[in-house]
This record gives structure tokens, C-alpha cells and sequence, in this order.
């Protein structure tokens, strides 16, 4: 029986739109969130932060808590493992600072207490004496000489001699030699761009409760979109076991990558552990905004050469990104990402990481691409513009296919970019004429997805059923799609499989919800598990029927005897074989454990339209319509939701949220009031179509959907913003001062 | 954090003015549990005015509206002779916030709070709307433009709170409009505002008052700009010449929400369109 | 300070709670009385997850005392649904998968169902306009949209 590595292109369930598993708790309010959980005898934590955006701290002073009746615990940074290295130090000097602050909302302190009220006036009562330091957040001028220094001795080996030590990483890739490709270019375009920082704007602030006994076992509930990186994390900072600390996912109201870090649960468990009290911890908003981990801003500098029939001879790019106090901005993935969509002979990608006084950056859908698409497709729309050529026909000589070698390396599988521009090109979208005024912007856009380590478990029930357990939080629907999954392998009705995410003491490790991989990884476990079921059904059965093995075989739901020789059995149902499992061998249960390979890259193309108030500078948009490759959709509903969310976040970023920093390096704009996340008045309706171009490295075909779709509306909308008032915006976000701005001098 | 709620406007006067600590008026709520939750006040005293029944109508007297402290942008918004007369303001009043808040605001909220951003206030300087203040010592009217100190600030006295808003009856051959940028379609502070009140004669002006909002430290009434376009005729060099003075009278800051620039640009744009949708209006109605 | 003794009427139920002055009506609901549907998302009344229906209205629970509920009548998400049958939009968000996470839903919900007693046959704009003080960062309200257009469309057809 070749179960294993079938590949399906026929289906039952999948691709069909059943109701989600999880959908009445959650129109009825019964869905348990981060900060849903209570327990008797609990706490509430608060943290005290910096209003410094860099400082040395020199004394912490909580005497005048100390005959509080109400505080039963504070912690500071002596109160968490002293020895860690590298990113673990790092991680925790993000939980606590150390010896300085780091950024405006850099946690310095932490107090428990019997309620939320007395926690928040017992922080109010540290006293924090700080030396203050010259800061920069931008981050041009944090690589200049001279600049304030963050931290000594943190540059990779990457990085070459004698550079200011903000700068931590260099990236370099590509191939062939782009002097000579600029040489053959009948026009080349250089331009610099920058984008301000954006965060991921989650509706759910981080929360947690958490239990640490005096025995070092550790309880965890908390929202998060990797718990078992909770339990790793907690348990480093913490100096105990990873084992001792279990870790259940609440549901999770929105993560796109900012609940991929850890914050506060190692703070409530070493409260916690001073307290021997459960401690529950909720961040406020401003929290949110101010010290978790926003996407980097950055500078960019892109070159690209072109012919007069719009062949693309050469492409460079330098992408400068700052990722707040620490290493580990996506510099690298904006160099990679950046000409991944074109079929370039002479390319070359360079990354700088840069560390400034702002909160450590956190992955943020697709972190590093959005910008560099920014930039990239902003610089061939010019060249399109200038040589008169069509933005789609342009883009369609020089797409990438199979076999094509990528910007960033190796040669690409099967992939459906010049599908999407097909499909763009017929959309009714594109041959609709343009409304007055309106300019119609164009981009494309690249992601790479991800497999990672996946442990699942698909029990049989006596009567039938499945209960499946996944360790991958469920972001946005997956449990429905594994449900589909297993429904379609197993033959049996959607109904009757139940999915849920299992604690971090049930399961293998299991990666993060992140890189777009649980329909592809958890979904080819699921898989996988339920062929491995079938699999022991069959043993099952011919077991029952004093067969060998081979001599049976599945189908639709029933095991049967293989022909002539093997008996005239009737044929075995999975309710059979289910109903005497207890008597016939034992439970059954199928399982995968692996790190999946194979993601294929997804790629986008979105057309918007978009008119500016010449006045104002109020950018409106009209129509947008985003196409892209799923590989398969499983369930397309939640398809298009990825698709919609996506481009609506780019919208946000491309027009107006930005980080805003005083001349202090205070935030000044820690909410949701002058954060502006799109609300529904700002939106038109996001059309989608789902191309599907199936992905080899997985048995259905599919790809990950989550973060390509975030990708091209930065360059769209400035695009459609270009060709609305002939104006090339270089910087996000095209905010109504930055455009009016932009056409005054235009005006001259 | 004493609470009190109390039922009467005597009974409200009494614990008010009796109150020594810091106390604030809790009408709609929606600035002021804000200001709690965002540590920018505690006061020792909070007292509910929403249950006073007086304080909880729109009356129209033979020459004058009279809006209670308590009632809220949507019960403005919903009253449709009261929009009818004064549209401009009813714009302001329902641009306060979302759906959500609008139930709750109320535009004695939205003034007391002394924002120079506040979307009730310009079309209301621009109408010539008085309050009425009650305190220890009775009543007393004040102009709008005289109860605002500067951003936060009203010209009251401790034991004083508005118990009203008064609005004159509109004229004939009039209308209102009151027109404010943000950079989303909802949900923003305004980054400039613009109220007008205009009446016309034999297609020209013949009274105007231009109003700006969040580009200053509190409203600004600009008579100059009003100034020129009394008896002109609606056209480009008038507009233009409206546009213009806008933008100097302007007297804005550069913050997280616009720039200085920016602020004047858009507020001659603002007069412009406010005075030609209010002068569409009164040429609809006649 | 001593504790305030609150009774009012939630979802048709009496109930009484004691709460310190300075908390909100979402703490009381959440914190004193078990009802964790309505979610705090930003506690400034800026994203609408916390919104409920008072004295039937539909507002923001964090920007309301929770004294105030005093002898008022709410209604929470968790009375949204009767004995077990979901209300029309709770059935229609599910049918066009509106909810993504699902931690702005029970707010959209609950404004959702306060715009449809005021008007039967909202527009797309309407609707637009009245949710804009519920933000959702999962969707990009489309399908959000679809979904009350069509629970009102069914409303109007079943009644």
C-alpha cells in the first residue's frame, strides 16, 4: 500500500467551505482568549517601564512598597537566570532590562497583588533613578559615526571591521555581475525609499495566567502563536526545566508574527514563583504599541537596469533595517525577497541590521519583503512609465518559473507567478476603464513559507470518530482545514473529527504558528497521521480476517480484502474495525513527527485603484483586487480571509500607520486612536482570486497563503498614487502631509 | 473615588460646589474614563449628571434651542427638527466618535473638554451659542469663545459645571456646515476643522462667520476671513481670496497628527468647501 | 475604600455585583460576573471589542462605570443567542466565515444587531460607516460586511 506519498488531485472535502469547528464559541462569546482565564487565589501583575528611550539605570527603589499589604511579589532582572548568551540574553533583556533602558517601554520592574487596581497604583510607587543617554531611532543615523551607542560586541562575524557597533548583520546574494548588466540597460533607475516602522495591530493584547509551584512545575495559559517556544523560553529565562513548564494555547485574538516573541509570561511566572500565588498578566494597549516587537522601519537604495523592450539587465538592492535594541532585523529577507519575482542574470542583494532605541522588532506577515517590494516595484513602474511599457507585460518577460534560478539562490520548483499576472491581465479589474481621477497601481509580490518541526496525533474513537491534536495555534481557521483533511483521507464526516491544539506536555515539539506553515506542515502531518491510521485499520482488518497485511486495501472509508485469494470478507468499515479495537489489538492511533521540507514559495499580483484629493492629500481607494497562488485551498473561505486581511494591512501601512517618535525617542502615539489601523469605512471590497498552481512538496498541492498577500500593496497603492497625481511617493507612510507636501514642490 | 448620582440639578449644585478635592463632571464619559484609564487624572470625586432629567433634553423656546448636559451626539443627531435648522452643527456632533461613542458623548462633554480639536465646537462659535453655567451663586451665560481659556481650559470657577447648551434659532435665507480632515474616514481626532454659519440676500452674503477648528490653542474665529466675504457674491476670487486669509489666520502646531504647513493648506481648503456646501444648502432650501 | 453594591438586569437576569468606583462596566462584566464575550482590546473606547448593548444602545463597556449600571438593563454577546438557537447575524458570520481569530466578533456582533433595530435595510456604506468603531485586523471587513447585509436580508424575509 502506497499510502504514504500519494498525491491527491481529486477531492471530497477539501476545497469546500464547512462551518469552522471553533465558530459557536466564538459568535456566542464563549471562546476562551488570553485573558479569559481566572483562578482562585489569583494575582494580577503589572510592569513598570521606562519613559526613557535610553538610560542607565541606577538604582530601583521599592521601599515605599514594602509594608503594602497588598504587593506580594516584585521581580526585577536579578530575579531571572543570570548566565544566558546570545539570543537568550537577549530575550530576556527584552522581558527586564539589565543595567540600561533601551527604549521608550523597556521593562524595568514588576509587581503582583491581590487586584488590578492595587497593582497599578503599587507600580506607580517605584522609584527609578535613571542617568539618561543620548538615543536614536531612525536608522540611518544610528549607522552614522558617532552615533549613541546601544550595546558594544553584538556584531555577527558578518559584519565588516571598524563599523559603528549599531551595525549587527550583513547579508549578501545574488549572481552574476550587475556592472556589466547596467551597461546593457537602455535606462536605469536609482532611487531611495524608507518605511516607518508598523505594527501587526492584533486586536488582542498579550495576556497569560500562570501558576509556578514550589516544586519548579510550571502552568502557563496564555496567547501565544508557538506555546512550545513559551514553555522553551520561560523555562531558559526562568533556569528550569522545559519539561516542568506546560504550556496551553488560549485562543488567540491575532498574532501576524507579534505573538511569535515571548513577553510577559516569564515575568508572571517569576512573580508567581516569589508569590506562590497564580498571577495573571494583561498588557494595556499602549503596552502593546510600546514594547512589543513592531516590524523594522528601514532605508532602502534600489537599482535597476532595463531595456527598451523591457527585458530587465541588471537589479541591485541595499536594504537598511533597524530592529530595535537588538540583532535579528529581517534585513536578510528583504534582500532575498526583493527581485525574487524577476528572472534576473545579474543581481545583487545587500542587507544591513542596525540596532536603535526602539522596542525589539517582532516578525510581522511576511517580515522583510512588504518594504523591499515597496521599493522594487515602485522603481520598475517608473522604468515601465518612462519606456511606455505595459506594467503587466513588463513584469510577464521577466517573471520567474520553474526552473528559473532565484534572486536568492536556488533554482525554483513549480510556481504560479506568471498565473497570477494571467489572471490579472483578464480580471475584469484591469479592463475596466478608470474612474476620473483614479490611477491604477500594479504590484507583485514574494514569499518564501516555511515547513519546521510538526508533531500531530489522530486518535480513533470506539464509534468511529477522530480527535486529532495539532500543536500549532490556530491563527485564522486551520482547525477547520485539518478537520477537512482528515475527513477527506479518512472518509468519514467532517462532523465527526474533532481538532484541537494540545498543550506543550502532550505533543512533540512543535514549531511556531509562523512562516505561513500550518496549513502546509500541520496539514501534511494530518495527513500524514491519517494514512498511518489507515494504515493500522488495514492491519487491523487483516488481522481480524487472519490476512497478511497486503492482502487488504482501503477504500472510502473501508478496508477490503485485496481479491479472490484473500477470502470473501465483507468489507470492514472504520465503525467496524473501530467498535472491537479494544479487543482486537488495542487502540489505534496514527501520528507524524517530522520537520516538513517543501514549502513552496507563494507569489501575488495586486491591482488597485486609488485617487488623491489634490487638495488634502487624501488618498482613497476605490477597487483592489488580490490574486494569488494557494497551491490548493483547502478551505477558500479562510483563503480569501488570508488574502483580504493581507492586502487590508498593506492598505494600512502603505497610508497611514507609522511609528512616531518625539524628539526624546518617547512614542507618541501608543493607541489605537492615532495608530490608524484601516476601520471598515476605509476599505472598498477586496476581491480575490485564488490561483492554483500546486506545490510538489506537498501531497495536495498546498502552499502557505498567510503572508504573501502583504506583500505587494505597499508598491500598488503607490503606484495607483503615481499614476493618480504623477507623483512618486519614496517614503511610507503616504500620509495626506507627506503626498500634499510631495505635490506642492511637485507644483513647484 | 467618591461616585455620586445625583437626581436633581439642585441636589447635583450642592455636591458639586460643596466637593473641595479634585471632582470632575461624568456626563457621557467618554473623554473623562479615558483620562482615568490612561492615569492623566484621579479625581476624588466623579459625579454623574446622566440621571437628571432636566439636564436630559433638547427644548426649542420661541428664539432659542437648549441642549442639556446630558443628552447624547445621537439623540442630537436623531433630532430632526434640530438637525434641519442647524445641519453644521449636527455634523459636529456626529462626527464624535464611532457609533458607540456617539450614543454616549455628549456635546457639553465634547466642549467642557476644551480640546481645540473638539468636532462640536466651531459650528457651534459660528452660531453664536451661549452656555449656561450653574454654581453656587445661580446661573450664567457666556459666550463659547469667552468659556474657553486655552486646550483644556474653560473660564469656570470651582463650583460652577454647564448646565446647557443655548443655540439661537437660525435665520431665514441661512444654513450651517461644519466640514473637518482626518486621514482616515473615521475614528480620527480632527487634524482641522472648519464650522460656518452663512446667510445670503440676493445671492450675496450678508452675514458669515467662519470658525477653525485644531489649528490653534483653542477655536479660532477668523473675522477676517468672515470679514471678506460679507457682500460678496459666491465665485473663484472670493473663495480664493477666503482660502487664503484661512491659511494665515491658522495659527496651528506641528504634532503626531499633521504638520504646520499641512494644518494651514488644508484649513483654507476646509473654509472653502464649508462655505459652498453651506451656501448649496440655504440655495436648496429657498 | 469600601465597594460599591451594583444590581441591574443583564441578558434578563437580575444581577448584583460589588465593585471598587474606578472600574469599568467590562471589568464588572468580565472580572465580578463571569461575562468574558465582551473582550477588552484597547480600554479607550478606540476598537469596539468591549461593545454591548445598554438601556438599548449599543456602546463601548469600557468607557462606562460599572456603578452606572445601576438599575439599567444590558445585553451582552452571551444573551445573543436564544436557549442554544443562534441569532440570525450570529448563524450568518459563521456562514461567511467573518470571523478570522474571532476576538473582535462578539463586538461587531453586538453592533451589528444594535444597527439592524434601527435599520432594516442598511446599505453597504451604512453598514460601513456604523461599524467603523469595531476594529477587526484579521479580515479586512469584507466578509464582515457580506455577512450583515445578508443577516439583515434574511430578518427582513422571516419576518
Amino acid at each position: 500500500m502506497a499510502l504514504d506519498n500519494e498525491n491527491k488531485n481529486f477531492f471530497d472535502v477539501v476545497g469546500t467551505r464547512p462551518i469552522r469547528p471553533d465558530g459557536i464559541e466564538k459568535v456566542t462569546g464563549q471562546a476562551r482568549f488570553g485573558a479569559d482565564a481566572y483562578l482562585p487565589g489569583m494575582l494580577h501583575g503589572i510592569i513598570l517601564r521606562s519613559p526613557h528611550a535610553h538610560a542607565e539605570i541606577l538604582n530601583i527603589d521599592t521601599t515605599s512598597l514594602d509594608n503594602d499589604p497588598s504587593v506580594k511579589a516584585i521581580v526585577t532582572r536579578k530575579d531571572f537566570s543570570p548566565d544566558l548568551k546570545g539570543e537568550d540574553w537577549n530575550i530576556l533583556e527584552n522581558v527586564m532590562a539589565d543595567q540600561k533602558a533601551l527604549y521608550d517601554g523597556h521593562a524595568i520592574a514588576a509587581v503582583a497583588c491581590s487586584s488590578l487596581l492595587e497593582a497599578r497604583d503599587a507600580v506607580k510607587k517605584i522609584r527609578v533613578k535613571y542617568s539618561l543617554l543620548p538615543h536614536v531611532t531612525d536608522v540611518e543615523e544610528a549607522m552614522k559615526e558617532g552615533a549613541p551607542i546601544i550595546r558594544e560586541g553584538v556584531a555577527r562575524s558578518s559584519v565588516p571591521k571598524d563599523m559603528h557597533p549599531n551595525i549587527v548583520g550583513y547579508h549578501e546574494s545574488g549572481h552574476g555581475n550587475v556592472e556589466k548588466g547596467f551597461i546593457e540597460a537602455d535606462l536605469i533607475i536609482e532611487e531611495t525609499f524608507k518605511t516607518e516602522a508598523a505594527h501587526q495591530g492584533y486586536i488582542e493584547p498579550h495576556a497569560c495566567l500562570v501558576n509556578m509551584m514550589p516544586d519548579g512545575k510550571g502552568e502557563v495559559w496564555c496567547c501565544t502563536q508557538g506555546h512550545f517556544n513559551v514553555a522553551k523560553v520561560c523555562a531558559k529565562l526562568l533556569g528550569t526545566d522545559a519539561s516542568q513548564i506546560r504550556v496551553t494555547a488560549s485562543e488567540i485574538g491575532g498574532g501576524f508574527g507579534g505573538k511569535t516573541a515571548v513577553f510577559i509570561e516569564p515575568v508572571a511566572l517569576a512573580l508567581s514563583k516569589k508569590a506562590n500565588r497564580p498571577v495573571k498578566m494583561v498588557m494595556s494597549r499602549s503596552e502593546v504599541f510600546r514594547a512589543t516587537g513592531p516590524t523594522s522601519s528601514t532605508s532602502m537604495l534600489v537599482k535597476i537596469g532595463m531595456k527598451k523592450d523591457g527585458k530587465i539587465t541588471a537589479a541591485s538592492g541595499t536594504f537598511k533595517l533597524q530592529g530595535g535594541a537588538f540583532p535579528g532585523s529581517p534585513m536578510a529577507e528583504s534582500a532575498m525577497c526583493a527581485f525574487a519575482p524577476y528572472d534576473l542574470e545579474h543581481v545583487k542583494n545587500v542587507g544591513w541590521d542596525v540596532m536603535c532605541n526602539r522596542p525589539k522588532q517582532a516578525a510581522y506577515r511576511a517580515p522583510g519583503s512588504p518594504m523591499a517590494a515597496f521599493a522594487v516595484e515602485s522603481v520598475i513602474d517608473d522604468l515601465c512609465k518612462k519606456l511606455k511599457l505595459d506594467p503587466i507585460e513588463t513584469r510577464l518577460k521577466n517573471a520567474v518559473k520553474e526552473g528559473s534560478k532565484a534572486s536568492f539562490g536556488p533554482r525554483f520548483e513549480r510556481i504560479g507567478l506568471v498565473e497570477t499576472l494571467e489572471s490579472a491581465k483578464s480580471h475584469p479589474h484591469y479592463l475596466a476603464p478608470l474612474k476620473d481621477g483614479y490611477g491604477r497601481g500594479i504590484s507583485c509580490g514574494f514569499w518564501f513559507n516555511f515547513g519546521g518541526e510538526t508533531s500531530v496525533s489522530l486518535a480513533l474513537a470506539e464509534d468511529g470518530t477522530a480527535s486529532l491534536s495539532v500543536g500549532t495555534p490556530d491563527i485564522g481557521g486551520s482547525r477547520a482545514s485539518m478537520c477537512q483533511i482528515v475527513s477527506e483521507e479518512l472518509s468519514i464526516p467532517y462532523e465527526k473529527v474533532r481538532a484541537t491544539i494540545a498543550d506543550t506536555a502532550t505533543l512533540g515539539y512543535n514549531e511556531i504558528s509562523h512562516g505561513s506553515r500550518v496549513t502546509f506542515a500541520t496539514g501534511l502531518a494530518t495527513i500524514k497521521a491519517a494514512r498511518d491510521m489507515k494504515r493500522k485499520l488495514c492491519a487491523r482488518a487483516a488481522s481480524n480476517w487472519g490476512l497478511e497485511e497486503d492482502a487488504v486495501y482501503w477504500e472510502k472509508g473501508y478496508v477490503k480484502p485485496a481479491g479472490p485469494n484473500a477470502g470473501n470478507h465483507d468489507p470492514l468499515s472504520i465503525i467496524d474495525i473501530a467498535k472491537t479495537m479494544g479487543r482486537t489489538g488495542g487502540p489505534i492511533v496514527g501520528h507524524f513527527e517530522a520537520s516538513p521540507e517543501g514549502a513552496g514559495v507563494s507569489f501575488a499580483t495586486h491591482i488597485v485603484d486609488a485617487k488623491v484629493d489634490r487638495e488634502t492629500g487624501f488618498t482613497s481607494v476605490d477597487r483592489y483586487t488580490v490574486i494569488q497562488d494557494a497551491g490548493k485551498a483547502i478551505h477558500p473561505a479562510y483563503v480569501e480571509g488570508q488574502f483580504q486581511g493581507g492586502a487590508a494591512q498593506g492598505i494600512g501601512w502603505a497610508l497611514n500607520e507609522e511609528y512616531i517618535y518625539d524628539e526624546k525617542g518617547v512614542l507618541q502615539n501608543a493607541g489605537f486612536l492615532d495608530y490608524r489601523i484601516p476601520v471598515a469605512s476605509d476599505l472598498p471590497k477586496i476581491d480575490t482570486v485564488i490561483v492554483e498552481v500546486p506545490n510538489p512538496g506537498h501531497p495536495y498541492g498546498v502552499r502557505g497563503v498567510g503572508e504573501t498577500s502583504i506583500c505587494p500593496p505597499l508598491a500598488a497603492i503607490a503606484n495607483a498614487v503615481s499614476n493618480s497625481v504623477g507623483i512618486r511617493m519614496k517614503e511610507l507612510p503616504m500620509s495626506p502631509p507627506r503626498i500634499l507636501k510631495a505635490i506642492e514642490e511637485n507644483n513647484g | 473615588m467618591r461616585y455620586e448620582a445625583p437626581q436633581t440639578l439642585n441636589q447635583a449644585v450642592n455636591v458639586f460646589s460643596e466637593f473641595n478635592g479634585l471632582k470632575r463632571i461624568l456626563a457621557g464619559g467618554t473623554d473623562i474614563l479615558v483620562q482615568l484609564r490612561t492615569d492623566v487624572i484621579q479625581p476624588e470625586l466623579l459625579m454623574n449628571i446622566k440621571d437628571i432629567e432636566e439636564l436630559g433634553k433638547i427644548e426649542l423656546f420661541d428664539n432659542f434651542w437648549k441642549i442639556g448636559a446630558g443628552v447624547s451626539a445621537a439623540n442630537i443627531t436623531r433630532n430632526k427638527e434640530f438637525s434641519k435648522e442647524w445641519p453644521g452643527i449636527t455634523e459636529g456632533v456626529g462626527l464624535i466618535g464611532s457609533t458607540q461613542i456617539q450614543n454616549r458623548a455628549t456635546l457639553v462633554g465634547n466642549l467642557s473638554n476644551a480640546s481645540p480639536a473638539a468636532d462640536g465646537v466651531p459650528a457651534l462659535v459660528a452660531a453664536n451659542a451661549m452656555v449656561e453655567i450653574v454654581g453656587r451663586n445661580g446661573n450664567r451665560k457666556l459666550e463659547i469663545l469667552s468659556l474657553i481659556s486655552g486646550p483644556g481650559k474653560l473660564n469656570m470657577k470651582s463650583d460652577e459645571f454647564i448646565s446647557h447648551i443655548l443655540i439661537p434659532r437660525q435665520n431665514k435665507n441661512s444654513s450651517d456646515c461644519y466640514i473637518r480632515f482626518i486621514p482616515r474616514t473615521e475614528m480620527d481626532i480632527a487634524v482641522v476643522g472648519c464650522g460656518v454659519n452663512l446667510s445670503v440676500e440676493n445671492n450675496n452674503i450678508s452675514a458669515v462667520k467662519v470658525v477653525l477648528g485644531a489649528v490653534g490653542p483653542k477655536v479660532i474665529f477668523s473675522e477676517e476671513a468672515s470679514n471678506s466675504l460679507l457682500g460678496a457674491s459666491l465665485n473663484a476670487d472670493s473663495l480664493s481670496k477666503l482660502q487664503e486669509i484661512c491659511e494665515r489666520d491658522a495659527k496651528p502646531i506641528d504634532d503626531k497628527r499633521g504638520t504646520i504647513d499641512f494644518r494651514r493648506k488644508v484649513a483654507g481648503v476646509l473654509a472653502k468647501r464649508a462655505v459652498e456646501k453651506a451656501y448649496k444648502r440655504i440655495m436648496e432650501d429657498s | 475604600m469600601k465597594k460599591v453594591h451594583v444590581s441591574t438586569t443583564i441578558n434578563g437576569d437580575n444581577k448584583e455585583f460589588l465593585c471598587d468606583t474606578r472600574e469599568t462596566l467590562l471589568d464588572a462584566l468580565r472580572d465580578h460576573l463571569a461575562l468574558t464575550g465582551s473582550k477588552e482590546g484597547c480600554g479607550t473606547g478606540d476598537c469596539g471589542a468591549c461593545s454591548v448593548i445598554f438601556e438599548g444602545e449599543v456602546i463601548c463597556s469600557c468607557l462606562a462605570l460599572a456603578v452606572e449600571a445601576e438599575g439599567k438593563n444590558i445585553d451582552t454577546i452571551e444573551g445573543m443567542a436564544n436557549d442554544g438557537k443562534l441569532h440570525i447575524l450570529q448563524k450568518k458570520f459563521l456562514e461567511h466565515a467573518a470571523l478570522q481569530c474571532g476576538i473582535c466578533t462578539p463586538g461587531i456582533l453586538m453592533a451589528s444587531k444594535s444597527l439592524l433595530q434601527q435599520n432594516k435595510e442598511p446599505t453597504k456604506e451604512e453598514v460601513r460607516f456604523w461599524l467603523a468603531g469595531n476594529l477587526c485586523r484579521c479580515t479586512g471587513y469584507d466578509k464582515i460586511i457580506n455577512a450583515v447585509l445578508d443577516a439583515a436580508k434574511e430578518m427582513r424575509e422571516t419576518v
